[in-house]
Formats: structure tokens, sequence, C-alpha cells
């Protein structure tokens, strides 16, 4: 059983936690010790979240090390750069193409660098780097809330328990409503990466 | 029964299945989830009391009456509940009683950071600490165990990373079936703290611990685990998870029972190791109990006194002490320097309090000084904006920047009235929230009428304590089950307190906000401003979207001075995103703009 550090950042509002939640879950399912735990700031809106999930024979402290996170999973674009550096030499990086400029740079004090720009921050570390067109695909299946799913698509294709194990925890999870749509968004994730590999 | 479990979750359902018939809270970060959990358990009465002491208080009382009690709060409000947490200590208990205090190490979401551990030695009452979910789960039966066996109330630290933290838990209890029925045993001597039984009970609590401390020798997760024997480590809580994976190999000693410690099991893992060091977050308080026992034991010299611990601290620690040896440099390439915007907490788009703060802003600072660190001398026309603990200390930062103290909950209104009669030139408004205007608020606004001063105070009213989660308080009168009981009335409360002066506006009339502080701030009464406006998260306020409309737009940016997150630049174009904006139910922007260039979005 492989020790695995994954890493979940995005903005307040976008389902990081939740989708954090549902992967320690799937990992305690399929057998492994797993810790989980979030940083969030004061706001209930708008503020960085950082969650560490890890899988592994055992674990002790949640939290993870520099240079030790197999999968950044990025929720939106300059949140990679922030956390670029925990990511492992060779690491995955995730990144959705959304894109929550703080307040800080909207009064254009500090702009918010390009996509090419943040990228050069990550190839020092790593080549694997996957650009998903979530919002797109958001749009697709008609549930612009299912990022999350999404991005869980795209994680899923790295590890080796099979779509269901997945699958079962977001029906559990996802409210009827929204559970077509959201299964819907997480094959779509599924299919981007395989595409991109 | 395998679950995953966050700390709180697992304190709660530990006590849940402790037998806990009644549980009391105050909601602050990271404890808020304990009480949550608990509100929909069957068999147990919970309530967020009005503040930290009034939940100590009543927690007390149910003890006292014989019914397995549960309160919790964060670390700053177990200085709420100082008083009677002191003197529960003194007199003890009937039924188990424990006292969950949750620290922030870190300050993630607290105006300060403080060691609650000192607390324990303070009170002379015992102390439990969790390494993780699975522990705080199974220690709330010892907890009640040791309150009852002990006659003690029982302090049971967690930290941010135990409480937040989930992990995997062996759910292995069940509630029991026979919870006790409640009844108060009459004894003045034991619960009437006068001072002639206070010396009785003080010589008890004396005994008490010197019997705590043998009881402790013997528990059965205090754990030695010995590795390699070169090292031992001593640690406790989240630090000895943050220990475990750098010291990899050593021996160890996990403690659980952190006040009063296990002299002779300290002494036998010190006995069997080359070299002793304990890794603790905050304060050295392992560490100097252990020293006055005479023991040759390091921590702080190496590990960091403030913020949280993680790994990588602790690991950088040991290479500096040289603990364990540096590891290899890796080849690590240049990485460009790209800047990245900082992203701080703000308020969200709709948010009640933007167009009072934006209004304490344009009237209460002088526009022609730049914002800077540095301490400045005021001008004669700038007011004082004293203000308070929710989520409106977030209008501190820029653009609004709208604040000039926050000190505690409920103290906007104190300090206020101390620099007016101190003697300042400048006038002065005092900024706070529905809820901790309940929670401490109320008392410094009877000082004001007490001593006649002449204070304004700006309550700004969402109903609701939302910086938490949207608790219910006494001025909505709803309860953590979700009940409706009768609500306190703001108004009808400060004009029982004696003020005259109360007005009840819009919090998005911005117009009526300005003129009615500096109505009120002329005045040598004392004058409450309620200024009403729903939480933008809570209720569904959204409306139409509005947008530029770039035609009258003449590139004033004065909009951006709300710090709305909906409104954003781009060169010198302003846009507006109709996903987060809530429309005309707020308003601010466009009563801001002079060119009236924010409309409703044509459809």
């Amino acid at each position: 059983m492989k020790d695995i550090n994954v890493l979940m950042v995005g903005v307040g509002g976008q389902g990081v936690i939740l989708a954090s939640d549902a992967m320690a879950e799937i990992g305690m399912n399929a057998g492994y010790d797993v810790k989980k735990t979030d940083s969030l700031g004061m706001a209930q809106r708008g503020g960085s979240v950082v969650s560490n999930v890890r899988w592994g024979q055992k674990v002790f402290s949640p939290m993870i090390k520099k240079g030790e996170v197999d999968f950044l999973v990025s929720f939106e674009q300059v949140e990679t750069a922030r956390w670029a550096a925990y990511l492992k030499p060779s690491g995955v990086a995730i990144v959705a193409d959304v894109v929550v400029i703080p307040i800080s740079a909207m009064s254009g004090a500090v702009p918010y660098p390009s996509w090419d720009e943040i990228k050069s921050v990550l190839q020092p570390q790593t080549d694997q780097i996957f650009f998903v067109p979530a919002i797109k695909i958001g749009q697709e299946v008609n549930n612009p809330k299912a990022l999350n799913i999404v991005m869980m698509g795209a994680l899923s294709t790295f590890l080796d328990l099979g779509d269901e194990a997945w699958l079962a925890d977001i029906r559990r999870k996802v409210p009827p409503k929204f559970l077509d749509s959201s299964i819907q968004a997480f094959h779509k994730g599924v299919d981007e990466i395989k595409s991109l590999k | 029964m395998k679950q995953l479990l966050s700390g709180n979750e697992a304190i709660a359902l530990g006590a849940y299945h402790s037998g806990m018939g009644f549980a009391t809270a105050y909601p602050g970060t990271p404890s808020t989830e304990i009480l949550q959990n608990i509100s929909s358990m069957e068999g147990v009465y919970s309530e967020w009391s009005i503040n930290e002491k009034v939940a100590l208080e009543v927690g007390i009382g149910a003890a006292y009456a014989g019914i397995r009690t549960l309160v919790t709060m964060k670390h700053v409000g177990l200085n709420v509940a100082a008083d009677p947490f002191f003197a529960l200590a003194t007199t003890g208990t009937n039924a188990g009683i424990i006292v969950v205090s949750c620290d922030d190490p870190g300050e993630h979401s607290s105006q300060g950071e403080q060691d609650n551990r000192h607390f324990a030695k303070f009170a002379k009452v015992p102390m439990i600490e969790p390494t993780d979910s699975q522990e705080a789960y199974e220690l709330m039966d010892w907890a009640f165990k040791i309150s009852e066996e002990f006659d003690t109330p029982v302090l049971f630290r967690s930290t941010t990373r135990i409480s937040h933290c989930k992990s995997v838990v062996n759910v292995n209890r069940e509630r029991p079936s026979n919870v006790s029925d409640p009844k108060f045993l009459r004894s003045s001597a034991k619960y009437v703290m006068v001072p002639s039984n206070a010396r009785v009970r003080r010589i008890a609590m004396e005994e008490r611990i010197a019997k705590l401390r043998e009881y402790v020798e013997n528990f059965p997760l205090n754990e030695m685990i010995m590795g390699d024997r070169k090292l031992g480590v001593i640690s406790s809580g989240i630090a000895y998870q943050n220990a475990r994976e750098v010291f990899n190999g050593a021996s160890f000693l996990k403690l659980v029972t952190t006040y009063p410690i296990p002299e002779k099991l300290i002494r036998k893992f010190a006995s069997e190791v080359e070299k002793v060091i304990v890794i603790e977050e905050l304060d050295p308080h392992l560490e100097e109990e252990i020293r006055l026992l005479g023991i040759d034991v390091s921590g702080k010299d190496f590990i960091p006194i403030i913020g949280e611990l993680n790994p990588e601290i602790v690991e950088a620690g040991a290479i500096k002490s040289g603990l364990i040896p540096t590891p290899p440099r890796s080849n690590t390439t240049e990485v460009p320097a790209v800047q990245i915007p900082p992203r701080r907490p703000q308020l969200c788009a709709g948010c009640p309090h933007v167009g009072p703060e934006f209004i304490l802003r344009k009237i209460a600072f002088d526009s022609s000084v730049k914002p800077s660190l540095t301490p400045r001398e005021m001008t004669e026309k700038e007011m004082v904006i004293t203000s308070d603990i929710g989520c409106y200390t977030l209008g501190v930062y820029e653009p609004l920047g709208a604040l000039d103290t926050c000190v505690c909950m409920g103290a906007s209104i104190g300090v206020g009235l101390g620099m007016s009669k101190a003697g300042i030139p400048n006038k002065g408004v005092a900024v706070l929230g529905d809820s901790t205007f309940m929670h401490s608020g109320v008392t410094g606004l009877i000082d004001v009428v007490y001593k006649q001063g002449n204070t304004t105070v700006l309550i700004l009213d969402n109903r609701t304590t939302a910086m938490t989660g949207h608790q219910g308080h006494p001025g909505t009168g709803v309860s953590v089950t979700g009940t409706k009981g009768p609500e306190v009335n703001l108004e009808k409360l400060c004009e029982g307190i004696g003020i005259k002066d109360i007005t009840v506006i819009s919090a998005f009339d911005l117009e009526t906000v300005e003129s009615t502080i500096r109505r009120c701030v002329e005045t040598d009464e004392p004058s409450v401003i309620i200024a009403r406006g729903p939480c933008a998260l809570r209720e569904k306020i959204k409306g139409t979207p509005f947008e530029i409309d770039a035609d009258s737009c003449i590139q004033c940016h004065e909009c951006l001075d709300v710090g709305c997150p909906a409104i954003c630049i781009t060169g010198e174009d302003i846009n507006i995103d109709p996903a987060v904006c809530v429309g005309p139910a707020c308003g601010v922007c466009a009563q801001v703009c002079p060119s009236e260039a924010i409309v409703e979005m044509k459809r």
C-alpha cells in the first residue's frame, strides 16, 4: 500500500472541503489509515482554503511537509502557485482553469498572474501539469457547483481504486437533484485527464 | 465500527457514549462543531449560552444536579469563564463535568494565542489531551470517571489540528441505557463558598491533586513506545503526531494526562534512554514540569514557542540542534519570481456590514492621510472607531480600513467610554455585532449609562452569530436545536438600560447610516444605532445583479473602495461579477457611484 499525500487548494465557497472529506472517506473505505485537515481563513467566503489529505499504512501528522505532496489539486489558478513548493519533484499538479481574483488584485496593486507565469512556477518541480477546463465542464453538465467533482474525477485517474469507489461516495453525499449532473461531471473529469495523458 | 471523525465529532460522540446528559457552549472556532454535533443527540439537553461564563455556570448547575455535563469553548472563551471555572475547581461536583478548551495555536481564527494548559495548574484540576480523534473519543469516558472519582472538573484540552482533523475512529461503545436521574444533594459546606467553607475545600483541592498524581501513573493511554534508545521524545497532543513523523525510530513517551504528569513513568522512560527531549506546541508546560523532577531535558531551545507546529518546523528544529542529520540537498532549480497576490479574508458580496464600515471610513478617517502601519496623531475632525469581535472586524483591512481597536468580545463599548473619559478630543463610535452585544457588550453599555458617558454605539445587527457559522443567540431566540423561543428585543433592552436615543436603520441605506452617525456623535448623551440587514450567506437576498453602464462610468474607481468581492478592475474598466453580486437588496456600490453608472443588469 503506497502512501499518498494530496493537497487540495482553492478559495472559500468552491467545495474544497467537501472534496477532501470525500477523499478521506474513500481512502478509509479502501483500507487505508487516513488523516485530513483544513486550513481556512476567518472569512466565510473568499479566503484561501487548503486541505491536506493523507492515505497510508499508518498516518501520524495530518500535515504534509513541503516537497512531499504527490498530487496538488488546485481549484483556482493562482492558488496553484501559492502551494507549488509543496509538490514533490515530478509530482502531479491538476489545475482547474477557474480564476477568483483576490481583493488585493482587484485594485490592480498586485496584478493577477497569467497562466503561463503560474505554470513557470510549477515547471522547475514537474512536467506533470494537467490544466482542466472545469468552467466549460460545469456548463456542459449544467452544474457549475460540480467543480469539486470534476477535480475528483481528474484525480481518480491517478489512483487505482476504480470509478465505483469514488461514485459510491458521491452518491452518498450529493443531493438527488444534483446527482446526475455530478456523475456526469465526474466522468468528464476522468475523460479530460485521459485525453491529456 | 470504523468512522471518519473530526476531533470535535469524536469528543461529542465520546461524551454521548459516556452518558452525557447536558451540554452548553458559546460558539468559537475551533470548538463550535462539538455542540452542533451534540444538538441532534437524543436524550441530551444542549444550549448555546449567552457567553462562556454563563455556559459554564449553567453546566455547573446541571453537574451539581447529578447529570454528566460537557461545556465547550475556544481558548479565549475560558478567559471569560475563568471565574466559574476556578469556583467549580473549589467546590468540586456531583456528576462528572468536563470543560473542553479548544486552543488555536497560530491564531487561525482568534485575536490572540494562549496555552490553556496553564489553566489546569492554575485552577489545580486534572487535564487530558488527545493526540487524535480515536483518543478524543475514548478519553471522554475516562474524563467523566476522573471527574466523579476525584470530585473535580476535568480540563479537556484540544487544539485546532485535533478538533478540525479527521481521522479513523473505532467506535466501540454505545450509550449506556441507565443514564442517572437528576438529583441535588443539599450541602452548604460543599456548594456555598463562604470563607469558612472555602478554606476546607482548599485543603481538599491539594489532597485531590496529590491523589491524582498517583492515579495518572497507571493511566492506560499514557504510552511508552520504545525504539532506538539514543533519543527519547516526550510529547502530547498534535505535537506527538508531528514528532512521530520527524524522529523516525526513536523512543517515545506519549502523554495524555498532561496535568498532573506521571512522575514515575517519566523517570522510568528517562532512565531507559540516553537523551530526553520534549516536543510540545506553544509554552514549555511539560518541559518545565519534567525539569522540576530533576531530569535533564530540552525542547524550547530548538522548537518555537510561537505558533502552530508542523512536521517541517519540528524537523527544522531537530536539524538545528543536531538531533537528526541534515538531509542531502536536492538540486533545486531556480523558481521564477512571480508575485502572488495575497488572499486575505474579506466580507461577502451583499454583507450588511460593508455599508456602515464604508461610511465609518469616510467620516472618521481623514482621506488626505494615507493609511500606514506607523502610529500617527489623529487630526481634529477624525473619529475613533473602537470595534469588536465578529465578521465586521475584517473591516480593518483595506480598502475599508475603518477600525481603530479590537480587544476582546464586547470591549468596543468599554474601550470607547474609557477613551472619552480619558479626555481625548476626538469623537468616537463603538461598533459591534448583535451576538457580541449580547455576549458582553451589554454590560459595557450599562456602564455608559451609569457613568453618564456620551458613547455612540453602532450595533451591526445581522440577526445571527455569522462568523462561527450562523448560530442563534438571545436576540434571535433560535436555539441550537433550531427551535424558536422568545427574542430578547435589542431596542427595548437598550431602552430598559436607560438609553433614550435609539435609532433603527437599514444597514444598506448609506445616506441614513451617515446622517444618523453624524447626528449621534454630536449629542451629549449616549446613543445606540441599530443598523439592520440580514447576513447574505444565511438569507437568500440575491436579485438581479448590477452591471456597469460603460457610457456613464467615469472610471473614478470609487466603487472599489467598497471592497466588494463582486467588483473588479481590468485595466481601467470596472466589472461586476453577476454570479456574485446580490443586486438591489444590497446596492451599496450603486449608492457610492457618483455618476449613476451602476445599474441593474438588463435582461
